[in-house]
């Protein structure tokens, strides 16, 4: 078994496709397996009755919160994408209160719940500050939590690539920042392509707790429209479809880009 | 070239790399080689010498001129001279043509297209023009060390300082790396660098350095140190290492 899976492994750079049996044998029987449970569970779903004629008239409303969800979604991740830049930048100062500080905000942010940080960031600072707007407010709060997650990506993104490859770059005569900017980044960039595209995407799915400041975003819609319909299954299953319609696009284009930073190292 | 030492020590928090390191070449060296037993000292001089770091104590000398450890000086002797690691370091996510263009344009100033022209003259000098738009993995040991020689070679350095160029390459990509070093030496390049090649030391030197416990322990012309190893501790070595 050992033997087999190094030499799939040393097949694996060449390109050349000589698979061993075994993997062949587990890879068959993986895709039957999650084949099945695809099967079965939309058997189980079409047998359902459904009816859709309650929760219809409430579309219209469910539509407009899926806007605001996208809307909310991409103002997020823009804003997320600097901050996270900004604290990575931070965590790798030379100063060291700059790394503490910026070590207390990662630590609290994600050791507490979301929730309690938009209620907090809600009711209590934007409250005393004079700030009014829900939209804002929750768009912020959604960055600040999804900036610190995507910091420690970067900065573990960053750090994971080798110290000859700093050597090398003094070595020739390039500045700090000319390091960064010419070796570091664009080889950590592949590396944290697929945890920062999960990220987004988690990011999308939490604007769904907006909710609890009454963010008229796609998941109170319809719950809105759930409430108001008696339906349930009914309204369940467009809002998941209209989260995918957004995740999985990010998903595909993360691939993509892992595709066009593709090297062999 | 006149390279010179004085009192040099090198520590890593409480390991002492260098001790004591003291020597001068003479004025019209060409090629300092540096030979000893691994973990001698032999890696940590060449990074001394070539700025990559600074001595705890005592001063490095390139033509009399006191090598000053600070970020500035440092940077811009790196940037005059080449430096080649034992394990090629080339950027992995460039071509080979990349790694050479990226100091011409970003530490030299060249305009792209005139980076291009240097680059690809460079990897014809060292026989890799039908590499050029390969990227390191798909290269060999020998190819990639060849590459980044074009790179360190690309500004025209004034010295050359290469750490163990051919440790990591198998007996054939060694001869290649050779040969291409051999050249260099013919066509006059100022070298320092570290080898257990005894045979090339012996032929390219002008000056050897014999390191041995962070010290220098020896230093001659070739005949002196090969033919008449001035220490017991070189004689050991050598029969050691000749031995197979």
């Amino acid at each position: 078994m050992s033997a087999d899976s190094a030499a799939v492994e040393v097949s694996a750079p060449t390109k050349s496709h000589s698979i061993s049996t075994s993997a062949l044998v587990i890879g068959i029987g993986i895709g039957l397996l999650i084949f099945a449970f695809f099967v079965s569970m939309i058997w189980v779903v079409a047998s359902h009755n459904f009816n859709f004629d309650a929760i219809r008239p409430y579309f219209d409303n469910m539509a407009k919160g899926w806007g605001m969800t996208l809307l909310i979604s991409f103002l997020a991740l823009g804003i997320s994408l600097g901050l996270g830049i900004f604290l990575t930048a931070a965590q790798l100062s030379p100063v060291a209160p700059t790394r503490w500080l910026t070590r207390i905000y990662i630590e609290l942010i994600r050791g507490t719940p979301l929730i309690t940080q938009i209620v907090i960031g809600y009711y209590l600072l934007a409250n005393e500050m004079g700030i009014e707007s829900k939209f804002w407010v929750g768009i912020v709060i959604l960055s600040a939590f999804t900036a610190a997650y995507l910091s420690e990506i970067f900065r573990a993104g960053i750090e994971s690539i080798g110290k000859t490859q700093w050597e090398s770059g003094r070595a020739i005569g390039l500045t700090t920042s000319q390091i960064y900017r010419l070796v570091i980044i664009p080889q950590a960039i592949r590396r944290v392509l697929p945890a920062s595209a999960g990220l987004f995407a988690d990011l999308v799915k939490n604007s769904s707790l907006l909710y609890i400041i009454a963010v008229h975003e796609f998941f109170m819609q319809t719950r809105e429209a759930i409430a108001n319909s008696y339906a349930s299954i009914e309204g369940l299953i467009p809002l998941a479809i209209g989260y995918l319609a957004i995740t999985l696009p990010i998903s595909l284009f993360s691939r993509k880009m892992e595709a066009r930073f593709k090297y062999e190292s | 070239m006149k390279v010179s030492a004085q009192h040099v020590d090198k520590l890593y928090g409480e390991s002492i790399a260098l001790r004591g390191v003291d020597f001068a070449t003479a004025d019209d060296t060409q090629v300092l080689v540096l030979i000893g037993p691994s973990g001698g000292g032999k890696s940590t001089l060449l990074r001394l010498l070539g700025g990559l770091e600074s001595p705890t104590r005592g001063d490095i000398f390139h033509e009399s001129t006191l090598l000053v450890q600070q970020t500035d000086p440092l940077r811009s002797f790196r940037r005059k001279n080449g430096f080649l690691f034992q394990a090629f370091n080339l950027f992995p996510h460039l071509t080979a043509l990349q790694n050479i263009m990226l100091p011409i344009i970003h530490v030299h100033g060249q305009e792209a297209a005139a980076a291009k022209e240097v680059a690809l003259s460079g990897l014809e000098r060292f026989q890799l023009a039908d590499h050029a738009e390969k990227r390191p993995a798909e290269l060999s040991g020998g190819q990639q060390q060849r590459v980044a020689l074009a790179r360190s070679m690309a500004h025209d350095p004034d010295l050359l300082i290469l750490d163990e160029p051919t440790s990591a390459l198998d007996p054939e990509m060694k001869a290649e790396v050779l040969d291409v070093i051999e050249e260099l030496v013919e066509a006059g390049q100022k070298i320092i660098f570290s080898t257990h090649e005894m045979g090339f030391a012996k032929a390219a030197a002008d000056e050897v350095l014999f390191l041995a416990e962070g010290s220098v322990i020896a230093q001659g012309n070739p005949t002196e140190i090969f033919d008449n190893p001035p220490d017991e501790r070189v004689g050991a070595f050598f029969s050691r290492v000749m031995k197979w």
